[in-house]
């Protein structure tokens, strides 16, 4: 009897959303008087940061700085039409949709602002700062601030924009049920170091090392909170999280959240994340979607890692002491 | 059924309600005086996001009946900024990104307030075992450990 070393490696593609059913969202964009800008959604931000994303998508589109737009999620019976916050689809299909609105929405602006200026609003770029200028002659300018005003009080324009992001349906080849779940993939790998204990059961995960492969990070910071959030939920995933009885009478299983085991601060493997930038093709700026797949390639690389440690493959989650002692006692009858 | 006169001390002012006997602290923080920083999460005292401070003690306000906090000096998270300005851990747990969904973050924030008053100074694992009786689902817990630390750290250079 004694405490065995393993280490397991896993690699994961995650799609971003899908489009069984075609996978549509919706946004509307619209200024207030004094050239603020407002995003209406009836995407939820779950804590993931979707508004904090969908401001600086906006921001960026329209050319001003992020703390001039308001995200507003409130009701999804009055906001424009979303699929949901779900299959990491948030900031990608959400995110088009918003690129959409805020482009329609800009060259109003750009329009109101060229009939102020008397030029072409093709002659017009924005600084990013809240101020409309002439290409090559930037002495000759206009506030956002002014535009929206003269929008709404002189010229009766409605500085707006909508936005429709749908990836359509994709159906089954007849022949060879081949189809395209999804546009749009994410990728992980994971390397798991554990260790087994041949008498009780019990793994300690001591290190994860994980890279994600997520598009273009929109937000680094909060990329990796989720990252590292995510790698400790696939670790718990892996070993802890069932509604099921750990033993088989079903009075042994948890009742209620009280009894849903999860690690704690005190369990905590030395975590490692590693973040490969490759923009995606249809994704907004680049991105892809982080949300669930950071949560996937630990719950494989702990299954091998203990394989590694004790020769048995555990095929059932999550990886109990009971059934990695079935399986030693299978193996040793064998 | 009866109600009852309780008197304590909220985040500095008096409050003076009478209450349904039975009632918990935390229903009668959230939904009779309206400060609604405590969360009720399992209401059984496992999670820990109704933490509050009762007279410089981390105690949880769902196991807590009302009427033995006559008297008491109750804290909670939303009478922690002063003037606008965040306490050093709420600016600490934003700095390091120690929150995301947000429902333990009150309870993180006075488990933490507790060890830091008694502990300026606190070694990792301290902060683990003052942190062990709250339950967050997004961060992982590093994030929450590390703004506590950071919450330290700047302490100490204040005081220096």
């Amino acid at each position: 009897m004694a405490i065995r070393r393993g280490r397991g490696v896993a690699a994961i593609n995650y799609p971003t959303g899908m489009n069984l059913g075609g996978d549509p969202t919706q946004a509307l964009v619209h200024s207030t008087p004094t050239g603020n800008f407002m995003v209406t959604l009836s995407s939820v931000d779950l804590g993931q940061g979707m508004k904090q994303i969908m401001a600086q998508i906006c921001a960026e589109t329209i050319g001003v700085p992020t703390d001039r737009v308001v995200v507003d999620t409130a009701d999804t019976d009055t906001g424009p039409h979303c699929m949901g916050t779900f299959a990491s689809r948030g900031t990608h299909r959400a995110g088009n949709a918003v690129i959409q609105a805020a482009r329609e929405a800009r060259q109003v602006m750009l329009e109101v602002a060229a009939e102020e200026l008397e030029v072409n609003a093709s002659d017009l770029e924005t600084d990013g700062q809240g101020n409309i200028l002439v290409k090559g002659a930037p002495q000759k300018s206009i506030s956002i601030f002014d535009v929206a005003l003269s929008a709404h009080f002189k010229r009766g324009r409605s500085i707006s924009g909508r936005g429709m992001f749908l990836i359509p349906r994709s159906y089954p080849e007849k022949e060879t049920g081949a189809m395209k779940p999804s546009t749009c993939y994410a990728h992980a790998c994971t390397v798991a170091e554990v260790e087994v204990d041949d008498e009780t059961g019990e793994v300690t995960v001591l290190t994860v090392k994980n890279v994600f492969e997520i598009g273009r990070a929109l937000n680094p910071k909060m990329v990796e909170q989720q990252l590292v959030g995510g790698s400790w939920m696939g670790i718990s995933h892996a070993l802890y999280e069932t509604t099921e009885p750990y033993y088989p009478n079903r009075d042994h299983g948890g009742t209620d959240f009280n009894q849903y085991l999860m690690p704690g601060p005190g369990d905590l493997a030395e975590t490692e994340i590693i973040v490969l930038e490759r923009p995606s093709a249809d994704g907004p700026y680049g991105a892809k979607g982080p949300g669930e797949m950071c949560a996937n390639p630990q719950i494989p690389a702990v299954a091998n890692a203990v394989f590694d440690a004790v020769g048995v493959r555990i095929d059932t989650l999550p990886i109990t002491p009971e059934r990695i002692l079935r399986a030693l006692k299978a193996q040793a009858a064998n | 059924m009866a109600k009852v006169p309780v008197q304590f001390t909220l985040n500095g002012s008096e409050k003076a309600e009478f209450i349904d006997s039975g009632t918990t602290l935390l229903h009668a923080l959230r939904d009779k005086i309206g400060d609604t920083s405590p969360k009720g999460g399992c209401h059984q005292g496992t999670c820990g996001a109704c933490s509050v401070i009762i007279d410089g003690e981390l105690r949880l306000s769902c196991l807590t009946l009302v009427e033995t906090c006559n008297g008491a000096v109750i804290s909670t998270t939303s009478g922690l900024s002063e003037a606008g300005v965040l306490h050093p851990l709420q600016r600490a747990f934003l700095d390091t990104f120690a929150t995301q969904c947000g429902f333990c973050t009150p309870g993180m924030i006075m488990a933490a307030k507790v060890l830091l008053d008694h502990t300026p100074n606190p070694s990792r694992d301290e902060v683990i075992e003052a942190l062990s009786g709250n339950i967050c689902r997004c961060t992982g817990y590093e994030p929450i450990i590390q703004a506590v630390l950071t919450a330290a750290r700047s302490n100490s250079q204040n005081a220096a």
